[in-house]
């Protein structure tokens, strides 16, 4: 089972209380695991990374057992912790004001 | 009596401000989708229940939110803004040629007759339409593909389409605005532009009156008189009597003819209101007295309207999309500012009051009036 920890406003927007979790066949990647999301959540689509690039959004960063993979390719295996769901995949909004 | 819904955009939420045919007592709800920017609400002019919103923010982009019982409950709906065919360049600050790229929907604009059908004016430049409610949004792409496109250079604010006009006699007569390109014009509902600014003047780009290139801050229509438009200009306030082919200057006296907003009086179609502001650097009113100014002549004759506004030390600004009136009689004049107050105004502008004093920066304004 994967865990996937959300923003709080996409959490408002994708009515999840805590985090969201499902199954998935295969290699847990980003690419993965946000196909699966956005399967699930159909309004989060766009709000993580662009629909058509499938780019990162720039102010979102993806954390996972204390490291930073938003810069890892989309489709590299996730730590084997992700995958067992011993440890969620962290969607986070960067660091920033306004 | 009728009643009227006042939807508010703001950098933190949207808020919907409801009152009966008196104006007098508000009920506030909201902030909905708190902590997003909310750059527009809009009704269906067809079914007023049915409202769309514009919901960004720079972590998550863009949704576009939709309602089917007048701002109670909403659902997100389709935010995919594909430019559609070849993506094109625009020309950047630094000259070079920049990409389109998408970056929000400044306004949102629902068709005359159908709550299904929906416009969307976006930065960069484009207008896109949906027909099945916002589920599905296609660009009506040969207004980009304008011979002058390459040309359009973003104003401050970002190179956004923010006014969409649709002619009430006329269902193929779209008039669209852009900062910093100017005015457009349709007449086969979207299948071929033309720029329509002869008449504009503007000292900051090199040729003064130049086809395209005009930082048009607002254009706004009464419905009974489709082809005169008046229009609030970076700096001058402009009057087309011919559906935008020629514009002729109408700022008489006007402490400043700089300003955002732009509207007319629900019965009066010769009753327009601004909202001068002091100039592109001092984005505040002119001797920190907030004054709505209104024409009854159609222009040029310009009085101050002060009656409940701040006459001192009132440094806000009143954003493009931040004013609208209701069809009450008599007429109801609604803006709200960038420090967060929404006045309402249910004499026609003789006199204000504050619907709310501290909401976020309002960045959009608009009225309905209902049953």
């Amino acid at each position: 089972m994967i865990r996937v920890v959300l923003p709080a406003h996409l959490r408002t927007l994708a009515h999840v209380d805590g985090e969201a979790t499902f199954d998935i066949d295969g290699q847990a990647t980003q690419r993965s695991v946000l196909d699966a999301l956005e399967a699930r959540y159909p309004m989060l689509r766009g709000t993580i990374r662009d629909h058509d690039t499938q780019q990162r959004r720039a102010f979102v960063r993806f954390f996972a057992c204390e490291q930073d993979l938003s810069h890892e390719p989309p489709d590299a295996p996730l730590p084997d912790a992700v995958t067992a769901g011993a440890e969620p995949f962290l969607i986070v909004g960067a660091m920033a004001g306004g | 009596m009728g009643r009227v819904r006042v939807l508010v955009g703001t950098r933190k939420g949207a808020f919907v401000l409801t009152a009966d045919g008196k104006r007098e007592q508000w009920d506030v709800s909201g902030p909905h989708f708190a902590g997003w920017e909310i750059y527009h609400l809009e009704g269906s002019p067809a079914d007023p229940d049915r409202l769309y919103a514009s919901q960004s923010s720079g972590w998550f982009g863009q949704l576009i939110q939709r309602s089917e019982d007048g701002g109670r409950t909403w659902e997100p709906v389709g935010n995919r803004f594909a430019y559609d065919g070849e993506i094109g360049t625009h020309q950047w600050y630094d000259g070079t040629a920049h990409p389109w790229k998408f970056a929000r929907v400044w306004h949102l604009e629902p068709s005359l007759t159908d709550p299904d059908t929906v416009y969307a004016g976006v930065e960069d430049a484009a207008l896109f339409r949906s027909v099945d409610g916002g589920k599905e949004w296609h660009e009506l792409a040969s207004l980009r593909r304008h011979d002058s496109a390459p040309s359009w250079q973003p104003g401050a604010g970002g190179m956004c389409l923010h006014t969409i006009l649709l002619d009430p006699h006329d269902p193929g007569r779209i008039f669209v605005a852009i900062s910093a390109a100017g005015a457009f014009r349709t007449d086969d509902a979207g299948k071929t532009w033309k720029p329509i600014n002869r008449g504009l003047r503007s000292e900051g780009i090199p040729d003064e009156d130049a086809e395209v290139g005009h930082c048009v801050h607002r254009i706004a229509m009464h419905p009974s008189r489709p082809d005169v438009l008046v229009m609030q200009k970076h700096w001058d306030v402009m009057r087309s009597d011919d559906a935008g082919e020629s514009w002729h200057e109408i700022s008489g006296n006007l402490p400043t003819d700089f300003g955002f907003p732009i509207e007319i009086h629900a019965h009066e179609p010769d009753t327009i209101y601004v909202v001068p502001i002091k100039s592109d650097s001092e984005h505040y009113p002119p001797d920190g007295r907030l004054r709505v100014y209104r024409s009854r002549t159609g222009g040029n004759e310009w009085e101050p309207l002060t009656n409940g506004l701040p006459q001192s030390h009132c440094y806000v600004n009143v954003l493009r999309d931040a004013m609208s009136v209701d069809s009450l009689d008599p007429c109801g004049v609604y803006f709200g500012t960038t420090g967060g107050q929404v006045y309402a105004s249910a004499d026609a502008g003789d006199s204000w009051t504050p619907i709310v004093r501290d909401l976020p920066a309002v960045l959009s304004v608009e009225a309905q009036t209902l049953p």
